[in-house]
């Protein structure tokens, strides 16, 4: 397929595996900030193959990881409602919320539907009219497009029925929060293509230059991988701090314009606390003032809950590259993805449960 | 979650201008219709990286060949160029759930 099996390659792999080991003189921890990308590093063996100098410590880029308890325990009031019609990405339902998961609540008669786009949940709306349709908007700004989109739709087709329960969080707050964390340990990043296929890479300028750290915007694939930490080493032995991009294929500086427009007249950002990590100031997005008859919390009264996470999961500590999954207690044992105690154990671009699927890595290799 | 994959505009439905201008993406032969809001300027032929049902980004061709560009220059890589080409016809291996 074109522009797919190229870049797993293996050939190709290699070839960049062979410069990586060539160059690399010393110890270097570069944080992948995407969850896809994290499962990616882990599925395909890429963290076996690199020089044992570097280790790739995974970052909070799993929006169903980091979506706070009290907004998933809003989603489960939601489905629970008798008109309700909860729509949502596959992955969020079963991640455990303070009591059950939305799994459960559908299970036990719940009308909880997976859609693969939330434009199919505008759709369901219209042909529901005696329904009130929500759709769970999770992701980073890579997401954010296609949900405000929905809404925008919606406003257009006249629905009175549709509305989002929105948990957007946005990269580069929690990549400021991470390298200001006293215990930080990252000396590089590389970036999450798809979300700066939506941002550009604008503002990674300021965050690569106030931290003096690398910051190299990356793919997916095996390829996109290795050639993107490549680049990220090649700075880091030569001791510059640079934003670059390995994923210029799909990602231009600016961005994508129209996209991040219709984000803005939908969105408008917020403080947001991240499951595990804690509140990051101007890190999320919520439903603008403009649109505000979209926004499930509103319309349905929700008012904000503290709930208190599980003490037993160190999800936040994993979240910041502090612990790797396989050094928490309960890793496989009372966590897995059957039964989970932390959403990384959830979604299979959590650390956790990447780490769980394909557990055969050598842990001297990967242990930071 | 930010999973969006590559796929062929094969065809294009909707009126411009709209949130509603849809086509349709070919993934390695399977068809699925694709919002076209967020890339007014694809062409039929154009490969589009789709995420969650919205086209987001129009696939750069030029830059597309330097990943391997590069390594071929340094005399790392010599046989690529079927790949470069076209690529080989392995089905998509990710899911289309993100
Ligand atoms: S293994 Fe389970 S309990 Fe431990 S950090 Fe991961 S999700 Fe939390």
């Amino acid at each position: 397929m074109k522009y797919l099996s190229e870049y797993r390659d293996e050939k190709v792999v290699k070839a960049y595996l062979g410069k990586l080991h060539g160059i690399v003189t010393r110890p270097w921890k570069i944080m992948e900030i995407c969850g896809g990308q994290t499962h990616s590093l882990v599925k395909n063996g890429v963290l076996q193959m690199l020089p044992e100098e570097i280790t790739m410590v995974h970052g909070p880029g799993c929006p169903v990881c980091v979506t706070p308890l009290h907004i998933i325990d809003d989603a489960i009031d939601l489905a629970q409602r008798e008109n309700v019609i909860l729509c949502s990405f596959g992955d969020m339902l079963r991640v455990p919320g303070s009591g059950k998961s939305l799994l459960e609540i559908k299970a036990s008669g719940g009308d909880v539907r997976i859609v693969y786009s939330p434009l199919e949940a505008v759709k369901l709306a219209a042909q529901n009219p005696d329904k009130e349709v929500v759709f769970f908007a999770v992701g980073f700004e890579t997401t954010a497009p296609a949900n405000a989109l929905s809404v925008v739709q919606a406003s257009k087709l006249g629905l009175e029925n549709y509305s989002i329960l929105a948990s957007h969080v946005l990269v580069p707050p929690a990549m400021g929060a991470i390298l200001s964390d006293p215990e930080n340990v990252i000396d590089g990043f590389l970036a999450a293509g798809h979300v700066c296929t939506i941002m550009g890479t604008d503002e990674y300028d300021p965050i690569a230059e106030k931290y003096r750290v690398p910051i190299v915007v990356t793919g997916f694939e095996p390829v996109d991988l290795v050639q993107g930490i490549y680049m990220a080493v090649s700075q880091l032995e030569k001791g510059t701090h640079l934003v670059e991009n390995q994923y210029a294929r799909m990602v231009q500086r600016k961005g994508n314009e129209l996209a991040k427009e219709t984000i803005h007249d939908v969105f408008r950002t917020s403080d947001r606390v991240w499951r595990g990590i804690g509140e990051i100031p101007a890190s999320g997005y919520e439903v603008s003032e403009q649109y505000a008859k979209y926004d499930a919390r509103k319309k349905f009264g929700l008012a904000h809950r503290e709930v208190p996470e599980n003490p037993e999961c160190i999800a936040g500590q994993v979240l910041k590259g502090l612990k790797k999954p396989h050094e928490c207690p309960n890793f496989g044992t009372k966590c897995t993805p059957e039964n989970p105690l932390g959403a990384p154990m959830v979604s299979s671009e959590g650390a956790c449960a990447a780490y769980y699927h394909f557990s055969n890595f050598d842990q001297t290799v990967t242990v930071s | 979650m930010c999973l969006a994959i590559p796929g062929k505009l094969t065809s294009i439905d909707g009126q411009a201008g709209d949130t509603f201008r849809t086509g349709k993406v070919s993934f390695g032969g399977i068809q699925r219709d694709v919002n076209l809001m967020m890339i007014p300027d694809a062409k039929i032929g154009d490969y589009v990286l789709v995420h969650v049902g919205v086209a987001i980004s129009i696939v750069d061709e030029e830059e597309a060949k330097l990943t391997f560009k590069y390594l071929k220059e340094m005399g790392e890589l010599e046989d690529l160029d079927s790949e470069l080409d076209g690529g080989g016809g392995s089905p998509v291996e990710q899911s289309f759930d993100r």
